[in-house]
């Protein structure tokens, strides 16, 4: 099927299978392969893109579901000569190791950033009607979609605080 | 040969470390393609023409045969190029009786009609799309005959043997002693088998020219993997080409290779076009190796003022039927306290299940969880702090064989922990800190691994603009194997950071053997040293003999590197000068270490302190782990940052053994069955408060060359005891099952009244 | 996945006239559980008809002070709604408790309602499972059935309904709106849309098929407080042990039925005027367990009193 997605900027018209997903459009299609396959069951994240700004799961949807849409990818994000603050700021603390989970937790991060300027709750929300307090505890409960094995956790929260701090 | 002497008494310029680039918390060399999503992973190499694509289908039976194969309805699905199983799959080099871990040799994929585990690859398909092999594998229509399979571990202990050419380690008299000890702890703990979940699944993109294979992978270990693979196609080891420059994630699951590099590698030469094979998440739990369960029996004896007098670790674990891996976890109890008497051994059963191997700190990670804990019950029955306990058993030298420790900083890693976590807020008395709904404790354990050094080759070669490269058949696993290269380098030669590349995960390079065991940065790095200082040597050499060079006619050991120039006095030059002179196409030197004649004369080992503070719901019985500070003594520290890295990941995968992680068996079909990501319960972010680690200065100048140990493995080891401790302090209960899940502290609450 | 045909629908009306004359067709939303069970050839529809872009995702009040929540409303829409938050909290609590941010971007409130069983005997299809194939039986029921169900299965299934939105929705009395095939439209209690498995645990709910819900209906907010607790075992992104949801007098309790549990004995043991314990005691006294899920009964009759009391605190009213 004809399908066209504005991915990072640039229309791009596919013509797919219908059963082609997001995620493998954008990396056996595309050649875009900084979006990680890690389970292909939205269990770990490491898959997540922004689609028309919002982060979701590119495993668990057809590119079929996004012409018309705008997709952002970490190819979109920054380059290795011109980092994004994000990017930036992950090398910094060194908030990777392995690195495969490292291009969906960054579009996490930039997501869940938007999310917060919009005073979206989560689970660690104590009082749903004020803004968020943007603590420790509210960002690691809002990163928690995107599995990090080698376990960079804490070095993720730092990098987020500094990017957030930059960016806002 | 060379010796623990040698040295310590060479100096090198890892040692001198005159730049300040050893040691420094620099960002990781590979790191802006990490971070951009542009380094290609196995899966994402792009091959020399579009690749048709993979696609395995497993066994749904744990023993027994495959009785049919009907392919005709996936050989007649749309795009499908190729199906193979037993019956048509090529001829590949015989499988071995037993593996041994470090030997290569064939692992032939679809090789009979037997199946020895659930989740055997038995099938493949490859079609031009990825969505039409995944169809068509789906339409592979096999029938088994299912036999009769032993898969549950406690059900078979009376099958148990001892492992092979070990024996059970005694001391001095340990019943005689434990019967006669006036305080005792008695008790039974158990870990389950773990899966590696590594986020990168086990991926190849391979291709042929003529009768020469490249083959991109994710594995830790580059020549084990070529050769073996060689070995299994029946090819030259020098006819196959190995590559592994990005891998995500290993933690000893990736040690050894997969059906997808072999099929991948078969059928891209059947197909003669390049083919892709990946592991689907659910064939990583069954398809690849996991941490086998245990069941570990510790007894401690002491006298009333802590001074232990008998101490047992008697560990029960199991293999595959075809293997003979054991997960050691009495090994550390050999070098952790002392005691006169002293019982420490394993037994092995052999059961139908998917292959046991290692992960994360084998041993140590399982066994620490009892032993630690067992400690923590001691000191509350003797009434004392569980950090006094420990420093009271401290050994003067390795307890089993006397021989010296190369340097042994484990009480002061306690006690600056103590004191930097706060460890003197801790009530001795469980459950007296409330904080809302949840009740508050504070746990500790002691860390410990071993330390360990093989032998390994580096190249290093300068060229015309004064950058040095390091070349390396090692791997990168998220280690940070490419950044301390990098820093030797830099420090060896006297050239900014920024003037170095690190190629590694070849199998064309110098050999290394790979990532495992934490002796990857000792090991890789000490070759590296020593390539460095031979192109010192040489570099010097042909400075002093140039007679265009301001060096000339100099003493070659007086030539000093520093800013990529080299001196000697006042006279000076700019490497890359002397280079493009003299060498237009590079100067290249080799280096090597080999393990010291004499090392086995020293107990060696890294070591650690974990402190946590833990938050239980006594209502559900759910745990959040709030705070956890380790303090560590490794050796030299390379760099700061991704050493840090490497002791918080590991002590996060402590709380998740502590806590959530464990594969159930289900007997009736010999499958696991939390076979994803949704089932197998990895911590995530949420579980995880505040991690910080601190390493100790340190040189153990009888490690290495460099003084250097390895951290990839320490962080992990007590970590979940540590948490296991904390549980107790806040709610006054143990779970000695793991992991501690809220329906078996529930359990517990509730069997005490609470 | 099999190979199937997709269409995007224009309107509702075109969607489910589609749904009625194409075989095997499906309703395709947000994607996040369809398409994770096509990967795994548990579900395996000829056609999806795409209804993630129809104009059903408006939040609105109802003149009667209640919400209309349009079926096609994002997960995380609904739970960020400034309207959920004062007057619905726990819904909002409920919906933050399921799947991670990423999932509640794309997931719609119809299809959280109709997402399946997270047992892993469905989900593995070497294992028999009456739900995904009717006859083979029950893997569950003599198997690792730790996360099963305690009220209301049968010999045939022991599944638990995975959301939390629902369980939530049940406590709020929400209503649902649907259209037919051929085009009626009607509306139900929630309460009223799952089934137990009984005999035909692969028949979920009392939607005829090819009807596609709409929107769910919530009446004005119940007097006294609102929450939701969920306890797991980690502490985010992953399925309830047992969770409860309180609105006002109403509960209902999750992951440990077919269907979202309404916990009707509770509730009438709390107005006639029962301690918390002695109510969800009442409920419990219809619980069975199947071997490894009995601790959610003990697990359960600690929770709720935590919760009613903590629904009894000031503040946490509409």
């Amino acid at each position: 099927m004809k399908t066209t997605i504005t991915v990072n900027g640039e229309a791009r018209t596919l013509d797919v299978d219908p059963r082609v997903t997001l995620l493998d459009a954008l990396r056996e299609h595309l050649r875009l392969t900084g979006s990680k396959k890690g389970c292909d069951h939205g269990q770990c994240g490491a898959c997540t893109v922004l689609v028309n700004g919002v982060r979701i799961n590119s495993c668990l949807s057809l590119a079929v579901m996004h012409d018309g849409d705008q997709v952002t990818t970490i190819e979109g994000i920054g380059t290795a000569e011109t980092l994004h603050p994000m990017q930036r700021a992950f090398l910094t603390e060194d908030a990777f190791q392995c690195g495969y989970c490292t291009p969906g937790q960054i579009c996490s991060a930039l997501g869940m950033l938007a999310e917060v300027a919009e005073n979206w709750p989560s689970q660690e929300t104590a009082d749903l009607t004020a803004k968020i307090a943007f603590t420790d505890d509210e960002l690691r409960e809002r990163m928690s979609g995107n599995i990090c094995r080698c376990s960079a956790y804490p070095q993720i929260v730092a990098a987020i605080r500094s990017a957030a701090g930059e960016l806002a | 040969m060379t010796s623990v002497i040698d040295w310590e008494t060479t100096p090198n310029p890892v040692k001198e470390n005159r730049a300040g680039i050893i040691g420094k918390a620099v960002d990781r060399y590979e790191g802006p393609l990490k971070v951009t999503g542009t380094a290609p992973y196995a899966y994402e190499v792009e091959p020399p023409s579009p690749p048709a694509y993979g696609v395995m289908l497993s066994a749904p039976i744990a023993k027994g045969r495959i009785t049919g194969v009907d392919t005709a309805a996936a050989e007649a699905s749309p795009g499908v190029l190729l199906v193979w199983t037993y019956r048509n799959a090529p001829a590949q080099g015989p499988r071995p009786a037993r593996y041994d871990f470090f030997t290569p040799s064939p692992r032939p994929a679809l090789e009979s009609d037997q199946v020895y585990f659930f989740g055997q690859q038995v099938a493949v398909v490859v079609a031009d799309t990825l969505e039409n092999a995944t169809a068509a594998a789906a339409l592979v229509n096999l029938t088994f005959e299912d036999g009769a399979k032993a898969v549950i571990f406690h059900d078979h202990y009376d099958e148990a043997v001892d492992p092979p050419g070990e024996k059970d380690v005694e001391i001095g008299d340990f019943e005689q002693a434990f019967a006669a000890a006036p305080v005792k702890v008695d008790d039974v703990w158990r870990t389950p088998l773990q899966n590696h979940c590594q986020m990168e699944p086990c991926a190849t993109t391979a291709w042929w020219e003529g009768d020469h294979l490249t083959v991109h992978t994710s594995v830790q270990m580059v020549r084990f993997a070529q050769n073996s693979l060689a070995e299994t196609l029946m090819l030259p080891h020098k006819n196959v080409r190995l590559l592994t420059r990005y891998v995500g994630g290993g933690f000893g699951g990736k040690g050894s290779f997969y059906e997808d590099l072999v099929l991948a590698s078969l059928a891209a030469r059947e197909l003669g076009r390049p083919v892709k094979v990946a592991l689907s998440r659910q064939q990583m739990m069954h398809g690849t190796v996991h941490r086998p369960a245990t069941e570990q029996h510790v007894r401690l004896g002491a006298t009333p003022d802590g001074v232990l007098t008998a101490m047992s670790l008697m560990t029960i674990t199991h293999c595959d039927r075809r293997g003979n891996f054991t997960e050691h976890a009495s090994n550390f109890a050999r070098n952790l306290y002392a005691a006169p008497n002293r019982l420490t051994g394993h037994r092995l059963v052999r059961l139908d299940l998917p292959v046991a191997s290692a992960m994360r700190a084998p041993g140590e990670a399982s066994g620490t969880l009892s032993l630690e804990v067992a400690m923590d019950e001691l000191a509350e029955k003797l009434g004392m702090d569980p950090v006094e306990l420990r420093i009271k058993n401290e050994p003067p030298t390795d307890p089993e064989t006397g021989k010296p420790f190369s340097i042994r900083q484990l009480v002061r890693c306690m006690k600056e922990g103590a004191q930097l976590f706060g460890w003197d807020r801790r009530l001795p008395t469980p459950g007296q800190v409330r904080d809302g709904r949840w009740l508050v404790g504070l746990g500790m354990a002691a860390a410990i691994r071993g330390n360990f050094l093989l032998p390994a080759k580096a190249s290093f070669t300068v060229d015309a603009d004064g950058v040095i490269t390091v070349k390396q058949g090692m791997t990168d696993i998220g280690t940070g194997t490419y950044t301390v290269l990098a820093q030797i380098a830099a420090e060896t030669l006297g050239v900014p950071l920024g003037d170095v590349r690190v190629e590694i995960g070849d199998s064309e390079l110098p050999p290394a053997p790979g990532s495992g065991g934490q002796f990857g940065a000792a090991t890789a790095g000490s070759a590296a040293l020593d390539a460095g200082m031979n192109l010192r040597k040489a570099i010097a050499e042909l400075a002093v003999g140039d007679a265009a060079s301001p060096l000339s006619g100099g003493d070659p050991a007086q030539v000093t590197f520093q800013d990529g120039v080299i001196a000697i006095a006042n006279r000076s030059e700019r490497l890359s000068d002397l280079i493009r002179r003299n060498r237009p196409d590079g100067l290249t030197a080799d280096g090597e270490v080999r393990p010291a004649a004499d090392a086995g004369q020293w107990s060696s080992h890294t070591y650690g302190a974990h402190y946590v503070e833990v938050a239980v719901d006594p209502v559900t019985g759910e745990v959040r782990t709030r705070r956890m500070l380790g303090v560590f003594a490794a050796g030299r520290i390379l760099n700061y940052k991704t050493a840090r890295s490497q002791l918080t990941g590991g002590m996060i995968w402590g709380v998740g053994s502590a806590l959530t992680e464990g594969n159930v068996v289900d007997a009736r079909y010999g499958s696991l069955i939390n076979q994803d990501l949704a089932g197998y319960l990895v911590p995530v972010q949420a579980d995880i408060g505040e991690v910080e680690a601190i390493m100790l200065d340190e040189v153990d100048d009888k490690a290495n060359p460099m003084g250097i140990k390895g951290v990839g493995e320490l962080g992990i080891s007590g970590a979940g005891a540590a948490v296991a401790n904390a549980i107790y302090n806040a709610v006054g209960v143990r779970v000695r099952d793991y992991p501690i899940t809220p329906d078996k502290l529930l359990a517990a609450l509730m069997a005490a009244g609470r | 996945m099999r190979p199937f045909t997709y269409e995007r629908a224009t309107d509702a009306a075109a969607a489910v006239k589609s749904a009625a004359e194409t075989p095997n067709a499906k309703f395709l939303a947000g994607g996040t559980n369809l398409l994770d069970l096509m990967k795994l050839e548990i579900e395996h529809p000829n056609h999806l008809i795409d209804v993630g872009r129809l104009p059903l995702a408006k939040i609105e009040d109802t003149a009667e002070g209640g919400l209309r929540i349009g079926a096609m409303a994002s997960n995380s829409h609904v739970a960020a709604d400034p309207r959920v938050r004062a007057r619905y909290p726990v819904l909002t609590q409920a919906i933050v408790a399921g799947g991670s941010p990423q999932l509640r971007n794309k997931a719609s409130v119809g299809g959280n309602l109709l997402q399946r069983t997270r047992c892993a005997y469905f989900y593995d299809t070497s294992k028999p499972c009456n739900k995904r194939a009717p006859g083979s039986g029950c893997g569950a029921l003599e198997g690792l059935n730790r996360n099963s169900a305690i009220f209301g299965a049968s010999h045939a299934c022991i599944a638990t309904h995975p959301s939390d939105m629902a369980v939530a929705l049940v406590a709020l009395d929400a209503e649902v709106e649907v259209l037919s095939p051929a085009g009626q439209a009607r509306s139900f209690p929630l309460m009223e849309l799952h089934r137990l498995p009984g005999e035909t645990p692969d028949v979920e709910t009392h939607l005829i098929p090819g009807e596609l819900i709409t929107a769910v209906v919530l009446p004005p907010p119940p007097k006294g407080g609102q929450v939701y607790r969920k306890v797991r075992d980690r502490a985010s992104y992953s399925a309830g042990l047992a969770s409860v949801a309180i609105a006002g007098g109403r509960m209902a309790l999750g992951a440990v039925a077919h269907k979202p549990w309404r916990a009707a004995e509770a509730e009438a043991a709390l107005a006639s005027g029962a301690s918390p314990a002695e109510a969800i005691g009442a409920e419990l006294a219809a619980a069975s367990a199947n071997g490894r899920n009995g601790f959610k009964i003990n697990l359960i009759s600690r929770l709720v009193p935590a919760a009613v009391a903590e629904a009894r605190e000031p503040g946490r009213g509409a």
